[in-house]
């Protein structure tokens, strides 16, 4: 079997599996898993509404597996999306409601203020990893609890109350065309972003000398030192690229889907399944733009599982983490897509 | 409020707060020593809440103030099965641990909602009966000062967090056991060679922070919060992994760090009563932890070092 098709098939098994064990806790719960997954269906194309909602939900999924598959592809795994996302929100919403200027002005510098805000937050962990060698993860996850805390004090300040005033309708990326096709939904403009957002991180990547320095890096940082790459800012850089999109995606948040930003009492999720996201995209800039595709999905038509079929929304959670799981294992599929086309060998 | 009664007052909830931490963090020091990174710490706290408070709703009638003692043991059973998960993808499919770990908080999280709103057909359980209780503890609470700050009004599980600290210092740094489990997790290629089981070292590992973040995730849910919702554990599992690392991976140092840690958390709730403190901005404290681990990992308060084969999986005959 080709290495191409095998992955190919590892994603792809690994969905089926999810979609099989999902059904089996559906049937078990006293469900049918039928009804659940038609539920599911509708709750993504049933109507124009579940679709432009659907969209809406894949775009800052789009931002966050970006951030996560760059990092992995320098060799670094970024699960401060969530933070970044957070600040960059953040960001945007202030830009957003605390400035006057024309739209062709404000809604950029929104979504600068949200990728400095992002890119910042990411900055600490890769100047830490790059001068004193203190492992990303860890930094990253201490990284997002403090996002969360500090934002929530900051809303806190800004306001007087739970939640920011609303932006003005010039940083606003809403649009009446979109609303009106699509049943009054949250539709906005940031899906085009989005789709902006991957192609520029595949011409980075692949058409550019620094993309492929970082790249280098991300296999093997004493080749790379060797060939006279500087490794500490190439980590540097990589986790500020990667911080950039998470914040664009706390943008999309801000300036599309809510207007605002309210206090949290937990995590948004986004940061996190983008993981996921960026895991079954096996890292490539459209590869991702598919995983979000699948889990903006899931988690959108998940909503409609609770009306349609009285199924509790969290199956799609639980469907996710097991897709999750089984990419992540995907070693022992391997083995077994091996093991299958051997035997059909020799029975040839 | 005077400086000494300050102190008998936030020493007893600092070490109140510090008990799921310390279980969960004594958890993660037998994982990382062994080589494998649990970040699912945080959903094994959830499952264990989740089932202890399940338990204590149920049984509460039934074995009445032993309740939440079950309670403890029916989570540190569940944590042990839920952690073999984790187990299974990081030790023998050879997963990313990190990414392996990440599903195993989103599978907590998702399971146990997904299970309270089949069972109870509402997010959120009501409040337990049966929690645990506090007391006093004869002759020790009559030391001047001292007797006061830590022997009255004591939880039995504060008492059991601290005792299970000094068992697992003894098990990793006096036992055959603990150095085979040191060994797996610092040269997992050599311990192989002498004879260990690196497999079998590591599914064990494994399973022991199964059984007491299990317990940790039951010990909050049943002295602290009462009952189990969505964000009843919510970020305790990550503080406890931070109290490991800033205790250096060492059980004795992740006491310290959880108790110091508990300090924050109760300072965070209840500083406002307290004068100095409660001119101190809240997202202070509350970020405290964090930002502490962050320095310790740097090295601004001592290098902080982790096993050297944490995070790798072993392929036998690999070089």
């Amino acid at each position: 079997m080709s290495k191409r098709l095998t992955n190919i098939l590892v994603p792809l098994i690994s969905i089926l599996l999810g979609i099989i064990v999902g059904a089996i806790v559906m049937a078990i719960s006293g469900f049918s898993p039928v009804d659940g997954y038609i539920a599911l269906w509708n709750g993504v194309f049933g109507n124009t509404y579940n679709i432009g909602e659907t969209i809406r939900q894949i775009t800052p999924y789009v931002f966050a597996g970006l951030a996560v598959a760059f990092a992995f592809r320098t060799g670094l795994f970024n699960i401060g999306v969530e933070g970044q996302l957070i600040v960059g929100w953040l960001a945007a919403a202030y830009v957003g409601y605390a400035f006057d200027l024309p739209k062709i002005v404000h809604i950029p510098l929104a979504l600068l203020a949200a990728a400095v805000a992002g890119g910042l937050w990411a900055f600490i962990p890769g100047l830490l990893k790059a001068k004193l060698q203190v492992h990303e993860v860890i930094v990253t996850i201490m990284m997002n609890y403090i996002a969360l805390h500090v934002v929530n004090a900051t809303i806190a300040t800004l306001s007087d109350g739970e939640k920011t005033e609303k932006i003005h309708e010039t940083a606003s990326l809403r649009s009446p065309f979109l609303e009106s096709i699509t049943d009054y939904s949250r539709l906005h403009w940031g899906f085009i972003i989005a789709i902006l957002a991957v192609i520029i991180m595949w011409f980075i990547l692949e058409k550019t000398t620094r993309g492929y320095e970082l790249k280098s890096v991300g296999f093997n940082q004493h080749a790379s030192e060797y060939a006279g790459m500087n490794v500490s800012k190439n980590i540097i850089l990589a986790m500020v690229i990667s911080g950039i999109f998470a914040g664009l995606g706390g943008a999309m948040e801000a300036l599309g889907t809510f207007g605002n930003i309210s206090k949290m009492t937990a995590f948004t999720g986004i940061g996190f399944d983008g993981i996921a996201v960026a895991l079954l995209g096996a890292n490539q800039p459209f590869g991702v733009l598919l995983g979000a595709m699948l889990f903006g999905s899931l988690k959108n038509g998940g909503l409609n599982m609770p009306n349609e079929a009285g199924i509790p929304v969290e199956i799609v959670s639980i469907v996710i983490a097991l897709i999750i799981f089984f990419v992540a294992s995907g070693y022992i599929i391997r083995v077994a897509l091996e093991r299958i086309s051997k035997k059909k060998k020799e029975e040839k | 409020m005077s400086f000494l009664e300050v102190l008998y007052f936030i020493i007893p909830s600092a070490i109140f707060y510090a008990a799921p931490l310390i279980m969960t963090a004594i958890g993660g020091v037998f994982t990382e020593r062994s080589g494998v990174v649990n970040i699912g710490l945080e959903g094994v706290m959830i499952i264990g809440a989740f089932s202890s408070i399940v338990f204590n709703l149920t049984f509460a009638d039934t074995f009445g103030g032993l309740t939440p003692w079950i309670g403890l043991v029916i989570a540190m059973v569940i944590g042990i099965v839920f952690s073999l998960i984790l187990a299974v993808a990081a030790v023998s499919f050879r997963a990313d641990q990190t990414v392996a770990g990440v599903a195993l908080n989103m599978l907590g999280l998702a399971v146990a909602v997904f299970s309270v709103k089949m069972i109870y057909d509402k997010g959120q359980t009501d409040s337990i009966a049966e929690r645990f209780s506090r007391f006093d503890i004869p002759v020790l609470k009559d030391i001047p000062i001292l007797g006061k700050m830590f022997f009255t009004d004591v939880y039995g599980t504060s008492i059991l967090a601290i005792v299970v600290a000094f068992i697992a210092w003894y098990i990793i740094y006096k036992t055959p056991f603990g150095l085979r489990l040191r060994a797996v997790g610092e040269h997992p290629m050599a311990a192989d060679t002498m004879g260990v089981n690196v497999t079998k070292m590591r599914y064990v590992a494994v399973m022991i922070s199964g059984a007491l973040g299990g317990i940790g995730g039951a010990i909050y849910a049943q002295a602290i919060a009462g009952n189990f919702s969505q964000s009843t554990i919510s970020g305790q599992g990550f503080i406890a992994i931070a109290a490991m690392i800033f205790g250096k991976w060492h059980p004795l140092g992740a006491l310290g760090a959880a108790l110091f840690f508990g300090l924050a958390q109760s300072l965070s709730i209840a500083g406002a009563s307290i004068p100095v403190i409660k001119d101190v901005p809240e997202v202070i404290l509350l970020i405290l932890p964090y930002l502490l681990t962050i320095f310790a990992l740097a090295g601004f308060i001592g290098k902080a070092r982790a096993p050297k084969a944490s995070g790798e999986p072993y392929i036998k005959g690999k070089r």
